[in-house]
């Protein structure tokens, strides 16, 4: 017998099916589908990718810092990213980037994000607990900073130079950044499995530090693995389509909702479908039936951003 | 007191007075003695104007972070942690969108309309939830203050505005011309309200219970700090373009030595906010001399080391008397 | 005097007081006592305006709603259980606070004066130049006593002012309410937890049970077997020690 929590992450996932399949197939002819759908089947692989990396990150991040309406992705990992790529045209050139795959691309931007939030991390907690909001703002504002950084940089280099790269650079939902596809299936897949095999962690971590650690869970270090693993997804997610700040808490709050379980291996993939699905479905509207020119992004960050308020006011308190 | 401010203003004239003799065009003061009519020109029409401006936004700003820090009883708020500067430039977009060919004057008070009722909103929203870390308000503020840029975004987007918009995300003072920047007074103006209100706004920020006790009105002088706040922001934003960490950073400074009456530190405040733009600015114009790195570039570098520096040092304040 | 009128207050359809008519004597130190969740907090914090409620509240005459801000100040004064002083303020800067309803930020030397002698009055000369964030909880308390001093309002409201605070400044605190009611002719209207501070120092009491006033009358009159445990409802002893009336309840 099935219970009622499987039953709803199954309709979850016909859902996911339906709207990969009209986003697929819409509008296609004899004519248009050997130019269209490699393309399109590239897209969704990226939306999968995006989704779950999404859907796994916000909810390990909200468990972790024991609050439901932030997301990773607020630490700023995208100014970093940005960071990154200005850097490279600015000792490399703009032939360089170019130039440089797209797997090694990702990959030193992945050191670099790494590194730059096991440095926020360890300079803030410094061994301390009970600092989670001050790394998130200190994150924040390293963001900012990078940001400023790279602002620079772009003032200095050749600006005609620049527009070019910064095309390249922004990546959306409507521009998936192709070149990483298989590296971040590769990564992502990885990092899902270990953070499957975790999930009944999370579970008992839930109820605090006091409680992880006379069951036996050592709560510090263990929290420190589950920051590199957001981190991991973050940074798939941004380099593949682009920053998107409140798909995550769109998401994961609707999937803690509509399952009302206290178990995250049910909880994640709650999470992980629904994001692929709003992710799917949504670009299949704005592309195909609106035929905006504008990305979905922009609408996600507004629907989630009212969602967000929302919340906060629905919780009442923290 | 006196002593700490008297050295404050000698560099703040120190310093503007090199700042007036920075830029493309060569002019020394001998220049200015021997009444070189074209460099008197460039001098009055774009080099004194440069440095008023500089001097009231800093001002501004500061006095702006400091009134809402002490309203909404938190340290890490300001115009550009609690969705203020936001509002204020999606003010400006509407303004554009719906009167083409406005005036400045008819921008800033639209774009004052946005900021005001985009800060009431979020007061009301942290009185709603009941924080338990004064860490957090900044967080949503941040938060909220994406969401409103991404409206933003998505409407100059639509309407092809983005690069009207974006000079309005980047703060620069290369524009600044006599004729361009006299709103900015507006901010002094401010500074003399705060001034006269300077005990009502620090027994507000002890507390809601604390100023009713004290026959303060909360909710009137919370309105009127928010009122300045929004005028003051949206000045900066419509003039110069927004200019990230300023009200926060300066504010927290003066607290760190010279505490939280605001009675005693406001001139302080003010000048230190306006000696902080006039350092950046210098930096901006010399560093790829003769180009010009935006304000908000070097602001934005300078300001988020000591934001970094200020959080991580308050943390460990708190710690300690925990 | 107060006189309050009808009370009614409800938290989300829920009784917190309910028909509460009363009339607090001047010149006296009253205690509010009864058990968690009587309502004594709340009535304190409607009968000082910082909560809102149905019913009418009418001090020396007047209702509290035709006073001025400012003059309700002068009139009374509260000092709530939690306060969160996340502020950088010296201590004298604190109390010199009290005096804002009188001359606003302007002191004059009479202001300086008063502020002086409440700083005294807590033993807090010794502090008075530090910051308050770097005060014990204990200290922080006695400069808000002190700045509530320094309002000099003819009713002044104290929610669990012992709060914090150990046996010797407990004591101290005490004597001094009783000092200034009977000096300077305050009324001194308070919540305290431990019956015997209510027993040995107040002049009048007021019991809370279930939302409703159970009993209001003299001090001595209240503390009786019978009574305590009527508010109570657990058994005490009543010793009789140097004409104070001491309750055991320990066993």
């Amino acid at each position: 017998m099935l219970k009622k929590q499987h039953k709803i992450l199954i309709i979850l996932f016909i859902l996911t099916i339906i709207s990969c399949l009209l986003f697929l197939f819409w509008g296609i002819t004899r004519n248009n589908y050997g130019y269209n759908i490699p393309r399109r089947i590239n897209k969704i692989i990226a939306f999968i990718i995006t989704g779950s990396a999404i859907g796994y990150s916000t909810i390990v991040f909200q468990t972790v810092t024991h609050n439901r309406i932030l997301t990773p992705s607020i630490i700023g990992l995208d100014s970093i990213y940005m960071f990154v790529q200005t850097l490279i045209v600015f000792f490399l050139g703009t032939g360089s980037l170019v130039m440089v795959s797209g797997s090694i691309n990702f990959l030193v931007s992945l050191v670099f994000m790494l590194g730059f939030s096991v440095i926020v991390f360890y300079i803030v907690f410094n061994g301390k607990k009970d600092k989670l909001f001050v790394t998130m703002l200190a994150g924040v504002v390293f963001g900012s900073l990078f940001g400023s950084f790279s602002t620079f940089m772009q003032v200095v280099i050749d600006p005609n130079d620049f527009l070019i790269v910064q095309d390249k650079m922004f990546a959306s939902f409507n521009n998936v950044n192709v070149s990483i596809l298989k590296i971040t299936m590769l990564i992502l897949f990885l990092s899902l499995v270990y953070g499957y095999k975790n999930c009944d962690k999370l579970d008992i971590m839930a109820l605090g530090r006091d409680i992880s650690l006379n069951l036996g869970i050592a709560y510090d270090s263990v929290i420190r693995k589950f920051m590199i693993l957001i981190c991991i997804m973050t940074a798939v997610s941004t380099a593949l389509v682009g920053p998107i700040t409140f798909l995550g808490i769109l998401t994961a709050n609707i999937s803690r909702q509509i399952l009302k379980t206290y178990k995250h291996s049910i909880m994640i993939t709650g999470a992980i479908l629904l994001s692929i699905i709003s992710i799917a479905f949504g670009q299949f509207i704005v592309e195909r039936i609106l035929t905006f020119r504008t990305t979905i992004n922009v609408i996600i960050n507004f629907i989630g951003g009212i969602y967000f308020i929302y919340l906060l006011i629905k919780e009442g308190r923290l | 007191m006196f002593k700490r401010i008297i050295i404050l203003s000698i560099s703040l004239i120190i310093l503007g007075g090199i700042s007036l003799f920075i830029g493309v065009s060569d002019i020394t003061p001998l220049d200015i003695f021997q009444a070189d009519s074209d460099k008197l020109h460039i001098f009055f029409i774009s080099r004194v104007p440069r440095l008023m401006a500089i001097l009231c936004t800093g001002m501004g700003l500061s006095i702006a972070g400091v009134i809402m820090q002490s309203i909404m009883s938190n340290n890490f708020v300001s115009p550009s942690t609690a969705s203020t500067m936001d509002w204020a430039k999606f003010g400006v977009l509407i303004a554009i969108l719906f009167f083409p060919g406005a005036t400045l004057k008819t921008k800033m008070i639209i774009s004052t309309l946005f900021a005001f009722f985009g800060s009431m909103l979020f007061v009301q929203l942290l009185s709603l939830i009941k924080l338990k870390d004064p860490i957090f308000t900044p967080l949503i503020g941040i938060m909220l203050g994406n969401v409103v840029s991404s409206v933003t975004t998505y409407i100059a987007y639509k309407y092809d505005l983005i690069q009207n918009i974006s000079s309005w995300l980047q703060g620069n003072f290369a524009m600044v011309l006599q004729g361009r920047y006299e709103l900015l007074y507006i901010g002094v103006l401010m500074l003399i309200i705060v001034v006269l209100f300077a005990t009502k706004f620090t027994i507000v920020s002890i507390g809601e219970d604390f100023s009713k006790n004290l026959g303060v009105n909360y909710k009137l002088t919370v309105t009127i700090g928010i009122i300045i706040a929004s005028i003051i922001t949206s000045v900066v934003v419509v003039t110069i373009g927004s200019i990230p960490f300023i009200g926060m950073i300066v504010p927290n400074i003066i607290r760190i030595i010279r505490g939280d009456n605001l009675k005693n530190n406001i001139w302080e405040i003010a000048l230190v906010g306006g000696l902080f733009v006039l350092v950046c600015d210098i930096f901006s114009r010399i560093i790829i001399y003769p180009f010009e790195i935006p304000i908000s570039v070097t602001a934005g570098i300078i300001g988020s080391i000591i934001f970094l520096y200020i959080l991580l040092r308050g943390n460990k304040h708190v710690k300690k008397t925990a | 005097m107060i006189e309050l009128l009808n009370i009614n207050k409800k938290y989300d359809d829920k009784d917190v007081l309910k028909n509460i008519n009363l009339s607090l004597p001047k010149g006296k130190i009253i205690s509010l006592i009864g058990a968690n969740g009587a309502g004594k907090s709340t009535l304190l914090s409607i009968i000082s305006r910082l909560t809102t409620s149905e019913g009418e509240i009418i001090i020396d005459d007047k209702n509290i709603d035709n006073y001025h801000i400012t003059e309700l100040s002068k009139k009374i004064s509260i000092l709530r259980q939690s306060n969160y002083l996340n502020i950088k303020l010296t201590v004298r800067e604190l109390i010199s606070f009290g005096r804002y309803p009188h001359s606003k930020s302007r002191l004059n030397e009479k202001d300086n004066k008063i502020i002086d002698e409440s700083i005294s009055y807590m033993n807090l000369d010794y502090l008075k130049n530090k910051y308050i964030d770097e005060l014990s909880g204990g200290e922080k308390q006695r400069a808000l006593i002190a700045m509530i001093l320094a309002q000099d309002s003819d009713y002044i409201f104290l929610d669990e002012p012992l709060n914090n605070l150990d046996m010797k400044h407990s004591v101290s605190i005490m004597k001094l309410l009783r000092k200034i009611v009977k000096e300077k002719s305050k009324t001194v209207i308070l919540v305290v937890h431990d019956i015997n501070f209510a027993s040995c120092y107040s002049d009048y009491i007021v019991a809370l049970k279930n939302t409703g006033v159970l009993y209001a009358g003299d001090a001595e009159k209240i503390i009786t077997k019978e009574k305590l445990k009527n508010i109570f409802d657990m058994d005490f002893e009543i010793e009789d020690i140097d004409g104070n009336k001491i309750c055991i309840y320990y066993t």
